[in-house]
């Protein structure tokens, strides 16, 4: 059994903070499940990697990383980035739905108005 | 071109009367928008104008409203893209079958109009732009300007595979087809250059014509040199994207 490290203990707790915070996020409806998913990975991921020592040191070791607690940040940082392409993708996506949104509502403005001036005009001839 | 040659050729189409829409996308242009509309309705009777209001702070809407000119107003400011995109739409929902774009700081002449308009309907073309280069239009852009224009033109000529002179000319007329496309698929931001580029993709046939173009009358142009390094950058990468695209 190998010596538990201080970084361990915060990189478990950490995660494990974050994940809760996810979740209550979650069931306060302040976040969505869709957009949830990449942040719980990365919690379990780096809980795993701090509980299994083992694992985290042969991956290192493969990689060349000559100090396996820096293997940790590597594995979150790829995870942001990962949930940042992933929120540009989904801006994008707003930006666009957003555009048609307001495009949308400009054409029914005027087809009421144009339906108003109808009726008026209809009206007026009723008269 | 008078209104004449415009009647007889009328006479020439499938379809009976084509229905003609001249869209004015604007964007707080109370100076100048009057007169614009006032140009299209002198020199082009035969058309219906559509004023589409990107969000303007200032009397734009209400002038053009005013003076009894179908208006559309977006709820907040999208760019040059999405107002286009906006009167195509239009276009497509009332069944006009040719567009034109005319931008309302009054650089673009109602009596060209014609020009743009007789390719569409003569079957030449699916979109006909305007050019200042093609005759001696007499239009001298700043040497920065002219050689971003020239970079555009070569560009868009290479990928086209035929001689493109004015890439970022906003002056043009656009067939049912290419109406029903805008409608569905236009740029967001400096959409010129692209549009030409998407529409060569999709197998449009695009022809440059030559128009004479006035100063603008009113307003700045919304490439300041601060801009156009983005301007560049922006549309070059649109524009490959675009041909990596299915």
């Amino acid at each position: 059994m190998p010596k538990i490290h201080y970084f361990q203990i915060v990189a478990i707790l950490g995660s494990i903070a974050l994940f809760g915070v996810v979740v209550d996020f979650i069931r306060r409806g302040l976040l969505k499940e869709k957009y949830s998913v990449l942040w719980l990975v990365l919690c379990v991921a780096v809980t795993a990697l701090a509980i299994k020592r083992e694992l985290l040191d042969r991956i290192a070791i493969k990689l060349g990383v000559a100090y396996p607690p820096s293997l940790l940040f590597l594995v979150a940082f790829l995870f942001v980035l990962l949930i940042l392409l992933h929120f540009s993708v989904v801006i994008s996506i707003l930006h666009e739905k957003n555009k048609a949104l307001a495009q949308e509502i400009a054409l029914m403005r005027q087809t009421i108005k144009e339906a108003g001036a109808k009726e008026r005009e209809h009206n007026a001839r009723g008269l | 071109m008078d209104s004449n040659t415009i009647a007889r050729s009328r006479d020439m189409t499938p379809y009976g009367n084509p229905r003609l829409l001249v869209i004015i996308p604007a964007f707080n242009e109370e100076e100048t928008i009057a007169s614009v509309i006032e140009d299209v309705r002198h020199n082009c009777p035969e058309a219906d104008i559509l004023v589409v209001n990107d969000g303007s702070r200032d009397a734009t809407a209400r002038i053009s409203e005013g003076m009894g000119v179908a208006t559309l107003t977006h709820p907040y400011n999208l760019g040059i893209g999405a107002t286009m995109q906006t009167g195509y739409k239009y276009a497509r929902l009332k069944g006009y079958d040719a567009a034109v774009q005319v931008d309302a700081d009054g650089q673009h002449r109602a009596d060209q109009i014609g020009r743009l308009i007789r390719p569409l309907i003569e079957g030449q073309a699916q979109v006909v732009v305007g050019s200042r280069f093609l005759d001696e239009g007499g239009y001298r852009p700043s040497l920065a300007r002219g050689a971003g224009i020239s970079i555009f033109s070569r560009i868009v000529s290479a990928i086209l595979r035929e001689r493109v002179t004015d890439t970022t000319s906003g002056f043009r007329a656009s067939g049912r087809e290419a109406i029903a496309f805008f409608s569905v698929f236009y740029p967001d931001d400096y959409p010129e250059v692209e549009a030409l580029v998407l529409l060569h993709k999709r197998g449009f046939r695009i022809i440059e014509v030559p128009v004479e173009m006035s100063e603008r009358a009113g307003g700045q142009s919304s490439i300041t040199p601060t801009r156009s390094a983005y301007y560049m950058i922006k549309v070059l990468l649109a524009i490959f994207v675009d041909l990596l695209k299915k």
